[in-house]
């Protein structure tokens, strides 16, 4: 087989027919280019949703369980008994976490760990005048907590360092100060819901871009909550860890669960909602850009096919002046890898400029979500994918064809 | 010398029914023959020439040329036999419409890689030369006349020096004063050159002018 006339004869046939060349690549260049807008596209929002959501959460929360399902003493005494018991109430617990502040120095000296912050959290109302806004307090470190969350760089207004100067400040919710109609230096009073009233100082005004945290809670110094809580000094009910490595919390939570006793929770059990949008989205991609590439492969096959019917006498030409069959297959290969390459690497130009089109088109998604343009991801891998699958369906899709042309039989067409 | 020997060729067509077309055909070439073989339609000489192309495997009996035997052989050995040694002349002088009259010619010869490419270009012109075409070397093969395309085909079935060349009614298609020209190169390749030529003809004049004629009827040879 002699590769260099294959290729003369691919490129002679390809150059005659520049129309059907060009429709030909066409259907290639533009499944690669949507599906390199596609997946750009999409595995940008699936990013910025997850980092948004990490963002907000920590990537381990040790909390304690508070529930009322408890047997009661005599069941436990008694368990094969038939026991009755009339309005079991459950005892006084308290929401804290014992000795938290010894298992957050604890937890520091753990090489893989980013940062603890130890928090008190509480349900609470904010009044402004006569109407009660519900929403939540967090009594916290601030400068932990700045370590876990980069609070100082969500500050819309205001400033986080004012919180450690100012022991009845709070920092509020972008969202929730808007609806509480306060600015810097308001002051409100927020209510318990053990019924304590405290009179407090806005200092601050933060945005994480989402709408669960902007517009419910609010950060406060842990004594003050504590005082409000009418708790003693240890009183801690949360600790939030970030870890350095994502992937390592997963583990890591099930390892402090078992250590100290308590809940944990990851981040991708308290994201599962966000986790189970990310799988279906990834699917779509999958599913989409399969069907973009076999039917540019159809579109493909289709013509090669076509090509090879109207080559047959050229094929029997060829054949009987000793061209092998595979040579001919060669012939009409070649082409379709040529139309494939080329169609692909356009494509993957026309993606990538659409790529860019699309991330930076302005989009307001209001307070839902921080974000001022579509988020799209640039990633090498996608391109090489891209570039991958337009050849390997080329080429399955003029083999089949190449491999006909090459069955031809010469004595049928010569003899007329 | 002989070239080609067939022994005991039978063929049969089995569309619409079973039906023998050549009976127990046997017959020798010497080298530097011109060979005419006629007959009426549907005789079988076509379908014997294609037999002895090469191109058509399905036959009983046993095909040796150059000494070779070629009955059994794979298709791509056929291929690469019919390079080397065997050129051919159709009648609807099938060029490569693509491709130039040079690219035409030379394509045999890329093929069988014996020669560079430089070396190659060199030889299709002597073959041009030789039917008269070499002024014409660089057209589009399909903006010549059926004439001209004809002579183009037998410069390509002589580009590698084949030891046999065949025609199927080689001249079928075209005027008097081209089949004329036509018949004289063969005759100038057989004579000069001592290759070998098998032809099916219907012309009279064409058998009449060459060495020996092979007559056909019912697939049998009635005279040779």
């Amino acid at each position: 087989m002699n590769i260099r006339i294959s290729l003369q004869i691919a490129k002679t046939h390809l150059l005659t027919k520049k129309r059907q060349t060009l429709i030909a690549m066409l259907g290639v260049t533009f499944g690669i280019a949507m599906f390199i807008v596609m997946i750009s596209f999409i595995k940008g929002v699936n990013k910025f949703l997850e980092d948004s959501a990490l963002d907000a959460t920590p990537h381990v929360r040790i909390y304690k369980e508070i529930t009322s399902n408890h047997p009661s003493l005599i069941e436990e005494a008694n368990p094969t008994a038939f026991n009755v018991i009339h309005h079991q109430l459950p005892k006084n617990e308290l929401a804290n976490i014992k000795n938290g502040l010894q298992i957050v120095a604890n937890i520091e000296k753990d090489p893989g760990v980013l940062g603890v912050s130890p928090q008190i959290g509480s349900q609470v109302f904010f009044n402004k005048g006569p109407i009660p806004v519900a929403g939540q307090i967090a009594g916290v470190d601030i400068l932990k907590e700045d370590k876990l969350y980069s609070i100082k760089r969500r500050i819309k207004s205001g400033n986080m360092e004012a919180l450690l100067s100012n022991p009845n400040g709070i920092l509020m919710g972008a969202i929730l100060a808007r609806n509480l109609n306060v600015k810097i230096g308001d002051k409100l009073t927020i209510t318990t819901p053990t019924g304590n009233l405290k009179l407090v100082k806005v200092v601050g005004i933060y945005g994480f871009g989402i709408q669960t945290v902007d517009g419910v809670r609010c950060y406060a110094n842990m004594s003050m909550v504590q005082e409000i809580l009418q708790k003693d000094k240890s009183y801690v009910t949360d600790i939030h860890i970030k870890m350095k490595d994502s992937q390592a919390a997963i583990d890591y939570a099930k390892v402090l669960k078992n250590q100290y006793g308590y809940q944990t929770q990851d981040w991708a059990e308290a994201n599962s909602a966000f986790m189970t949008g990310d799988k279906i989205r990834n699917a779509m991609v999958v599913i989409v850009s399969i069907t973009l590439l076999v039917v540019a492969g159809f579109g493909i096959y289709n013509i090669m096919n076509m090509n090879v019917i109207n080559k047959m006498k050229d094929i029997a030409i060829l054949k009987a002046t000793g061209f092998g069959g595979k040579d001919i297959v060669a012939v009409f290969l070649i082409q379709s890898i040529i139309i494939g390459v080329l169609g692909a690497l356009l494509g993957l130009m026309i993606g990538f400029s659409l790529s860019y089109l699309l991330s930076i088109t302005p989009f307001n998604a209001g307070d839902f979500l921080d974000v001022k343009t579509f988020p799209v991801i640039f990633n090498v891998k996608y391109y090489m994918m891209g570039l991958a699958f337009g050849v390997i369906t080329t080429i399955l899709a003029g083999y089949m064809p190449a491999r006909k042309a090459a069955k031809i039989d010469p004595v049928a067409i010569l003899r007329g | 010398m002989k070239v080609l020997s067939a022994s005991h060729i039978n063929k049969y067509f089995y569309e619409p029914e079973k039906f023998q077309v050549l009976k127990n055909i046997s017959f020798d070439v010497k080298k530097g023959e011109f060979l005419s073989l006629v007959g009426k339609s549907g005789c079988g000489k076509s379908t014997l020439l294609y037999i002895l192309s090469t191109m058509d495997t399905d036959y009983e009996g046993v095909l040796e040329m150059n000494g070779e035997k070629l009955t059994g052989r794979s298709q791509d050995q056929l291929a690469a036999f019919r390079n080397e040694h065997l050129g051919f002349v159709f009648q609807f002088h099938f060029l490569l419409p693509e491709f130039t009259v040079l690219q035409n010619v030379m394509l045999p010869a890329l093929k069988l890689g014996k020669y560079s490419a430089k070396e190659v270009e060199e030889r299709a012109y002597q073959k041009l030369k030789l039917v008269d075409m070499e002024s014409h070397a660089r057209k589009q093969s399909s903006k010549l006349s059926g004439g001209q395309q004809q002579r183009v085909a037998i410069a390509r079935a002589l580009i590698n020096d084949p030891t046999i060349i065949m025609g199927d009614e080689p001249t079928g298609n075209l005027d008097k004063k081209n089949s004329e020209i036509v018949f004289n190169i063969f005759k100038q390749i057989a004579h000069d050159n001592h290759q070998t030529i098998i032809t099916v003809t219907h012309d009279p004049d064409f058998a009449k002018g060459s060495d020996r004629i092979i007559e056909m009827s019912d697939g049998q040879i009635i005279k040779s």
